[in-house]
């Protein structure tokens, strides 16, 4: 199986490739120069096609679609939008689409796409024409969901998960707004948010106004849910609604707090997360200067620090939410993240030993693994 | 009604290159819809879904800014659409 990298940065689209044996990666692209990526997205489906989230500085947000593997794109018909509001009704448009799933594998050429402003999106076409999930956009209970209340770069849905057993039950993450289930293929939702902490909000036991920024349901055992929260790690075993914070078993000068986490293609005790400050006025850098990736092997009972081959000192790395990636390569699977400085890490052998693969990128947005 | 509409270079990916084409319609609305008759997707990077023209997207015609799709255009007015963008 041939193993590529696709990064998406605030510049651009680009694609590391391995030479002989991994030793070395080389870098093709860019594609889209100057286009903001914030996700690359294969289908596992159909291998060939693959979407690209897009917009400019000035222009609005759309969708390429690729049916070659990346080597031509077409722009999306009908990019995600929101319905033309009623007199009086608040007028929302897309600002940009930041997140791509693709939809079950019984569902061929079925796509979901996460929004900012807050928005659920579904293509049936491959990517080509997009609906809004008016179950989700219009729900009665938006407004006290997304107050509005602007945070820096608008309120992002992200994490869209479709449970392999069942198209009709998803899990979406918007931050802020917390998590949702939808158990009718997108009609209706609920908040699932218990157990999550919300230290911003002034009610410790909120339903929702959570903010989670990165939320995984495992392929395998697909009852098992991890989350990296703006406060803390969590994992929830359904049927169970309230979430468990195993993050407390990080260590006390590292902390739980953090963007992306993946989860392991086979092994459901198996995760990583890469943990970032979020003291203060929220840094958003490697703890001290000294970048680590954690692995879980226990459900997150205990963590393991993996940073041999990272910087040991005077390294303030950020890693957003779609930068960090397995390749699927069991045993000794590979891990890869990517920073806002443009380096690309690869950490082999279940992120034992690291070594940067890629440098010099603009800021990097998104790492996704493709065959 | 024929005008000209000066198009700015990030949008010349759906004109083959071309910086300036001409455009039918009455009102600023119409010459948009004559532009994506002819150039797919083009009215959807510049306007929203809520028919408000983009953030950073400006449009004149003429010498004058409108912000109104509703404005009149006539035989032989230039629309310019402008980017504006600052930073890096």
């Amino acid at each position: 199986m041939t193993t590529a990298l696709w990064i998406g940065t605030r510049k651009g689209a680009f694609m590391l490739r391995p030479a002989a044996r991994r030793r070395a990666w080389k870098l093709s692209g860019p594609q889209f120069l100057g286009h903001i990526i914030h996700h690359v997205v294969q289908d596992p489906r159909a291998p060939k096609v693959v979407l690209i989230a897009a917009k400019t500085g000035h222009l609005g947000p759309t969708v390429y679609r690729s049916s070659d593997g990346g080597r031509t794109w077409r722009e999306a018909a009908q990019p995600p939008a929101f319905r033309k509001a009623s007199d009086g009704a608040q007028a929302r448009a897309v600002e940009r689409v930041f997140w791509l799933t693709p939809g079950h594998s019984s569902e061929r050429g079925t796509w979901y796409a996460g929004t900012a402003p807050a928005g659920l999106f579904r293509s049936e076409d491959g990517g080509e024409r997009w609906q809004p999930v008016a179950g989700f956009n219009d729900h009665a209970l938006r407004p006290k969901w997304f107050p509005g209340n602007g945070t820096p770069d608008g309120e992002l849905t992200h994490s869209i998960n479709i449970d392999p057993r069942d198209p009709k039950r998803l899990y979406i993450a918007t931050s802020p707004g917390g998590v949702f289930e939808s158990t009718d293929g997108g009609a209706d939702w609920a908040p699932l948010n218990e157990g999550c902490a919300a230290d911003f909000l002034p009610d410790p036991n909120a339903l929702y106004g959570h903010d989670p920024h990165c939320v995984a349901v495992h392929p395998r055992a697909p009852d098992r849910l991890y989350q990296q929260n703006h406060c803390g790690i969590y994992r929830l075993d359904r049927p169970e609604r309230r979430w468990v914070r195993i993050g407390r078993a990080m260590p006390k000068q590292v902390g739980d707090i953090g963007f992306p986490i993946v989860l392991h293609p086979a092994d459901p005790q198996t995760a990583w997360v890469l943990p970032m400050d979020g003291q203060t006025v929220w840094p958003r850098t490697s703890i001290a200067g000294k970048p680590a990736v954690y692995r879980t092997s226990d459900g997150g009972k205990s963590w393991r620090r993996c940073d041999r081959g990272l910087p040991q000192s005077q390294a303030w790395l950020t890693v957003l939410r779609q930068a960090m990636c397995t390749d699927g390569r069991t045993p000794r699977l590979g891990i890869y993240f990517g920073t806002t400085g443009g380096e690309v890490w690869a950490g082999a052998n279940d992120g034992e030993s690291w070594r940067c693969i890629g440098r010099h990128l603009p800021e990097i947005y998104s790492v996704t693994h493709a065959v | 009604m024929s005008c000209t509409v000066r198009i700015p270079s990030p949008l010349r990916s759906y004109t083959a290159g071309a910086a300036t084409v001409p455009a039918e319609g009455a009102t600023l609305d119409e010459v948009l819809a004559s532009l994506e008759q002819r150039f797919a997707g083009i009215r959807f990077r510049m306007v929203d879904e809520q028919s408000r023209i983009r953030r950073h997207i400006r449009m004149y015609v003429n010498t004058d800014e409108v912000t109104a799709l509703s404005q009149p255009v006539r035989s032989r007015d230039v629309v310019h659409v402008i980017c504006a963008l600052s930073g890096g």
